[in-house]
């Protein structure tokens, strides 16, 4: 077979130089103890930042108007769980890469019913304590058609005085009155973590139903956690984050992602493909060479080419 | 009766010939280096491997008292401090390394399996930096999984992999991330030993004499 011709990207000369004395498992130990010192100061120095979770209850009480009309929207259908499609429900699409929706594709997998689990559910669950008109409320509501649902949920307004509906005998205001006593008590957060009986360690219910919420938004907003603020890679305080993934949180703030209703799925392939970019440079024309192009190289190797002498200059 | 011929092809032999030959002991433990070896930029390899040590190490303390000590504890604080620090450690080191190594274009002379290997183990030990972050049980915890399972979710890996349940991030934080970073980064130090250290770019005299 033919030998291939010597490419300078991909192949090298055999080394024929001298060598060097080298304690590996030496340096090995004076790295890691240089290393653990540099961390112990860093923790030190800087520690770690720990804000507290929010509850349920924690949300209810400190901003009731917002935990009420999220619960009305999730009556009607219009908070961001409702309508988010797969892997929860089958509520919409999902984004579209080109003619695909993987999201769709992947089927519903993590069932979460807006309506039944973050509000009906645990109010079927109450049994002492409950009253009589959230009783009859409940028969009411599990009566009626879908329709009808809609026109009560849609008919009922959240204002400052508290929860309100023309329709004579709309169960909704005395749903969401008594949602809003059991989540101020803590009984909804219990509710919703237990759903799958005593052992749980799915938040998934709980989180969604959190985030539907403008409250938690306005936390994080206030922490400078938003997509806007490149709030993927970051955390709470002044802390580095996930540096890390700059590159896939930049894409998010630039055009066409930043206005594209596909954006997550958009960014998520150009970040397979720079990936697979990554991963498979040493086979690919072109980019392999960028680093001999470059010549800095020759900074790293220059006590080798001071070495060797100007008469053999790196064939660039 | 057993014979020579028939130890030869046990797969226990042929394991060890396999290994010694690809891999002697003066290889995987060499005593010198290539005169070429002398930059400061060699440093962030091993550097890595020991912030990575220094991450299972702070990690298992953690894991000894549970997910939600470091909350009560000041000193289970520090621990988690540390290994927060050994995580940022851990991706700098890499980060420089990655980058050192691309403009040395390490992949050269049959190296490329050592590239890809490095490669993936990056990518391994971003999944596992973000299982990490939404399994702190903080806010941020809440806020990084809430945020982050739209991308997940838009590639249909979220059918599978909740970022929600605390549980299964927790597990993947713990067990299934770490094996995976730690093979790759053995198999990837592993070749390391067996290819040497990349040689510079050839010069004019090498080449015409190589």
């Amino acid at each position: 077979m033919a030998k291939r011709p010597f490419n300078p990207d991909r192949d090298v000369a055999e080394w024929h130089g001298g060598s060097q004395p080298y304690d590996l498992l030496r340096e090995g130990f004076v790295a890691l103890i240089a290393v653990a010192i540099l961390i112990t100061s860093l923790a030190l120095l800087f520690g770690s930042p720990d804000e507290k979770s929010v509850t349920i209850r924690s949300w209810a009480r400190a901003d009731a108007t917002d935990f009420v009309t999220t619960a009305l929207g999730e009556l009607s259908g219009a908070t961001t769980s409702a309508g988010y499609g797969a892997p929860y429900n089958h509520a919409s699409d999902g984004p579209a890469l080109g003619p695909l929706h993987i999201q769709r594709m992947a089927g519903v997998t993590i069932a979460v019913d807006s309506i039944q689990d973050f509000v009906i559910a645990p109010l079927d669950s109450l049994a002492a304590g409950r009253s009589a008109s959230l009783t009859a409320a409940l028969l009411r509501w599990h009566a009626a058609t879908s329709p009808q649902r809609l026109l009560w949920a849609n008919a009922t307004v959240v204002g400052a005085l508290g929860v309100s509906s023309a329709p004579a005998g709309d169960p909704v205001p005395e749903l969401l009155s008594s949602l809003s006593a059991m989540a101020t008590s803590g009984a909804l957060d219990q509710s919703l973590i237990a759903g799958r009986g005593f052992f749980s360690m799915d938040y998934t219910k709980p989180l969604l139903f959190i985030a539907d919420g403008n409250w938690f938004t306005t936390l994080a907003d206030r922490q400078n956690l938003l997509g806007t603020q490149w709030g993927m890679m970051n955390e709470t305080g002044s802390y580095p984050g996930q540096a890390w993934l700059w590159l896939y949180t930049f894409w998010y703030q630039i055009a066409p992602f930043n206005s594209s209703g596909n954006a997550d799925v958009l960014v998520f392939a150009t970040m397979i493909f720079l990936s697979g970019l990554l991963i498979f440079l040493p086979f690919l024309p072109g980019l392999r060479s960028l680093p001999r192009w470059s010549k800095v190289y020759r900074l790293i190797w220059r006590e080798h080419y001071r070495r060797t002498g100007e008469a053999s200059r790196p064939r660039i | 009766m057993t014979t020579q011929h028939d130890i030869s092809r046990q797969w226990t032999t042929r394991a060890r010939h396999g290994l010694l030959s690809a891999l002697p002991a003066d290889k995987l433990l060499p005593d010198g280096q290539p005169t070429y070896v002398a930059s400061w930029i060699y440093v962030f390899g091993v550097a890595t491997v020991s912030a990575l040590v220094m991450v299972i190490a702070t990690g298992c303390v953690l894991a000894i008292y549970g997910p939600t000590w470091w909350h009560v504890s000041s000193i289970g604080h520090f621990v988690n401090s540390l290994h927060l620090w050994s995580v940022e450690v851990f991706f700098f080191a890499m980060i420089v390394h990655l980058w050192g190594k691309f403009f040395m274009a390490a992949w050269r002379g049959g190296r490329a399996l050592t590239w890809m290997t490095g490669g993936v183990t990056f990518l391994t030990s971003i999944g596992a930096g973000l299982t990490g972050y939404v399994s702190q049980t903080n806010f941020d915890a809440q806020w990084i999984a809430t945020q982050a399972k739209d991308g997940i979710n838009s590639t249909g890996i979220g059918s599978v992999f909740n970022l929600l349940d605390l549980g299964q991030m927790l597990m993947w934080h713990i067990v299934l991330l770490p094996l995976a970073a730690v093979a790759l980064t053995g198999l990837h130090v592993l070749m390391v030993r067996v290819k040497g250290v990349v040689p510079p770019f050839a010069t004019e005299t090498e080449h015409h004499h190589g």
